[in-house]
């Protein structure tokens, strides 16, 4: 008996907790759903009186939502495949190989993630304005996408694949790219699918890339078009709301299906992209 | 960091690389590696070389390049926006470390059991962590909002008369950010934190309670001592995160109202990208290099020198 008064206060305690997390989501899906004077009520109305669906069918006539969409998508997945392809391929040479001046040239990668990008995001700013590459979605792309951060994760993976099998392949006559492709990135799917989640989401929600470099409205992320809403729409509270929740869902959706690798991934590494 | 080198590699040969079969490794080696390494050096190495060397140069985005030795660190002394930077940058990261840490092992504690529906609670705790955060910015704005907003709703409720104006006002906006900040980051460090709960051996408690510890005392005696090596990263990583504060407070206020959020990465930013001052930008990423530098070496000696005690 006592333990079933346990087990349901932990569950009491548990619930109070995730709701007390997820009250903020609540409230923006409540909100999405109401009428701009509804937004502010004293109580507080949690479930609308009557659902607008129509402010999700609304918001794409406002602001060119569709394309900011494409723009983050376009954005998210260039910068993740040449992250996952140079990372993973550069690991394979700092794990595998062995020549002179590798491990030097690893610690450098290391050190450069204990400098915060904050401190040199005025010289890489100053390159693309002399490249002429301001506004440009390739300057975000080669800001981003030769991170240490890839090659960290998927060496850590590769160290714990035995050099034997490498081994055994080059006996067989297996090049050290044959290996690579044909061995390696097989065995490392849990590791790519980290670093590939990690790297997709990080880009989809980055603000301040897209806010120093893009100036066109029509280059605009999600991110940047849906605070440029809030500038200009002071009032317009559901709208916002919808705008946010819209923004929200792509990431839930890839989170809820890669769940265990986003968790392998940081628990593993330790480390933000 | 301390974790990112857990597994050594076989070593690399040292010395000069003595015939074909070396040569063709060092080729093959490099072919690997170059494709990354030549993206990395060029957007990464470069650009941190060269804000080294601008934090010494009077520079603007009209003229040429002037040495000026340390010029730029004097004049921060006079500059009224980098002591305000500077001290609202501190007053964050006095807040933001302590309740996050708190705030993660609170919930990594909760959720290290063995119950049906935990992993929901879990992805529960963690989702805030990805949402983007401008949706995080939009929707705790609107929730701390004066007049109507949810959260001096309940304040009132529960007797406050006089609830904070929070991002309205100059005290209470830092607060309200370190909030947010705290509700967004707890889901990451509490996934370190279980990761570091499951590797307690459970005998330690059951030898606990047969010695008659009560739950408290089981908590100081066996978890925290046991987590010291979790605890030491989580609080590397958090004061590395808090001192480099940057997008979270350019989405939600923006340095306002007034200057009563403006941090130092900010400054570096107006600085530099919206007035064109390279060299004296430079200098205050310096500064702020050093004092994250500073703080995580420190971390390091106090971690070291308990655990030899």
């Amino acid at each position: 008996m006592t333990a079933l008064v346990r087990r349901v206060l932990a569950y009491a305690a548990l619930t109070v907790m995730a709701a007390l997390v997820l009250v903020p989501f609540a409230w923006m899906l409540s909100s999405s759903l109401k009428r701009d004077n509804e937004v502010f009520t004293v109580p507080i109305q949690w479930i609308p009186n009557e659902l607008r669906w129509s402010n999700f069918v609304d918001i794409w006539e406002r602001i060119p939502l569709l394309t900011y969409l494409g723009n983050s998508a376009f954005l998210s997945v260039t910068i993740t495949v040449l992250q996952v392809l140079s990372g993973s391929f550069a690991a394979y040479g700092f794990s595998k190989v062995r020549f002179p001046g590798r491990d030097a040239l690893f610690l450098a990668y290391i050190a450069t993630i204990a400098v915060p990008w904050q401190a040199y995001m005025v010289p890489q700013y100053i390159m693309m304005q002399k490249a002429d590459l301001t506004n440009t979605h390739l300057a975000i792309i080669l800001l981003q996408a030769f991170g240490a951060f890839g090659v960290f994760l998927m060496r850590q993976y590769y160290l714990s694949i035995p050099d034997e099998l490498c081994e055994a392949a080059r006996i067989d006559g297996l090049s050290e790219y044959g290996i690579y492709w044909r061995i390696m990135l097989p065995l490392s799917k849990p590791a790519l699918a980290s670093l590939a989640l990690l790297t997709f989401v990080n880009t989809w929600n980055d603000y301040m890339g897209p806010f120093i470099y893009l100036t066109d409205n029509d280059l605009w992320t999600v991110q940047l078009g849906l605070r440029s809403f809030i500038g200009q729409y002071d009032a317009e509270y559901a709208m916002m709301m919808t705008g946010a929740t819209l923004s929200v869902l792509p990431i839930l959706a890839v989170f809820l299906l890669g769940q265990r690798y986003f968790i392998q991934g940081i628990a593993t590494s330790g480390l933000k992209g | 960091m301390a974790q990112v080198i857990t597994r050594p590699a076989p070593a690399a040969p040292r010395g000069r690389p003595r015939g074909r079969r070396a040569w063709r490794d060092i080729l093959v080696g490099w072919s690997f590696i170059l494709p990354n390494f030549a993206g990395f050096l060029l957007f990464t190495i470069i650009p941190m070389l060269t804000a080294f060397a601008l934090a010494f140069l009077e520079w603007d985005s009209y003229g040429d390049p002037e040495w000026v030795g340390l010029d730029n660190f004097a004049r921060m002394l006079g500059d009224e926006n980098f002591h305000v930077a500077l001290r609202n940058t501190l007053f964050y990261a006095a807040g933001h470390i302590p309740l996050t840490l708190a705030a993660a092992l609170g919930l990594a504690m909760a959720l290290n059991r063995k119950l049906r529906g935990v992993p929901f609670f879990r992805t529960a705790a963690f989702f805030p962590y990805i949402t983007s955060l401008v949706a995080v910015a939009v929707v705790w704005n609107m929730l701390f909002n004066p007049t109507a907003g949810p959260i001096n709703q309940v304040l009132e409720a529960i007797g406050v008369s006089e609830p904070p104006r929070w991002v309205a006002s100059k005290d209470w906006a830092m607060p309200a950010v370190i909030i947010t900040s705290v509700w967004r980051d707890m889901g990451y460090y509490m996934v370190l934190y279980l990761a570091g709960l499951q590797t307690i051996p459970k005998e330690y408690y059951e030898a606990a309670r047969v010695d008659g510890a009560n739950a408290w005392q089981r908590f100081w005696g066996i978890t925290v001592p046991s987590l010291r090596p979790t605890t030491f990263f989580v609080a590397v990583m958090l004061t590395i995160q808090s001192f480099k504060v940057l997008d979270l407070i350019v989405v939600m206020t923006d340095g306002g109202p007034g200057r009563s959020t403006l941090v130092l990465a900010q400054l570096v930013y107006r600085e530099g990208i919206t007035e064109g001052r390279f060299g004296y930008s430079s200098a205050i990423a310096l500064v702020l290099f050093l004092i994250v530098l500073t703080v995580t070496v420190v971390q390091f000696r106090i971690n070291e020198r308990r655990s030899a005690s």
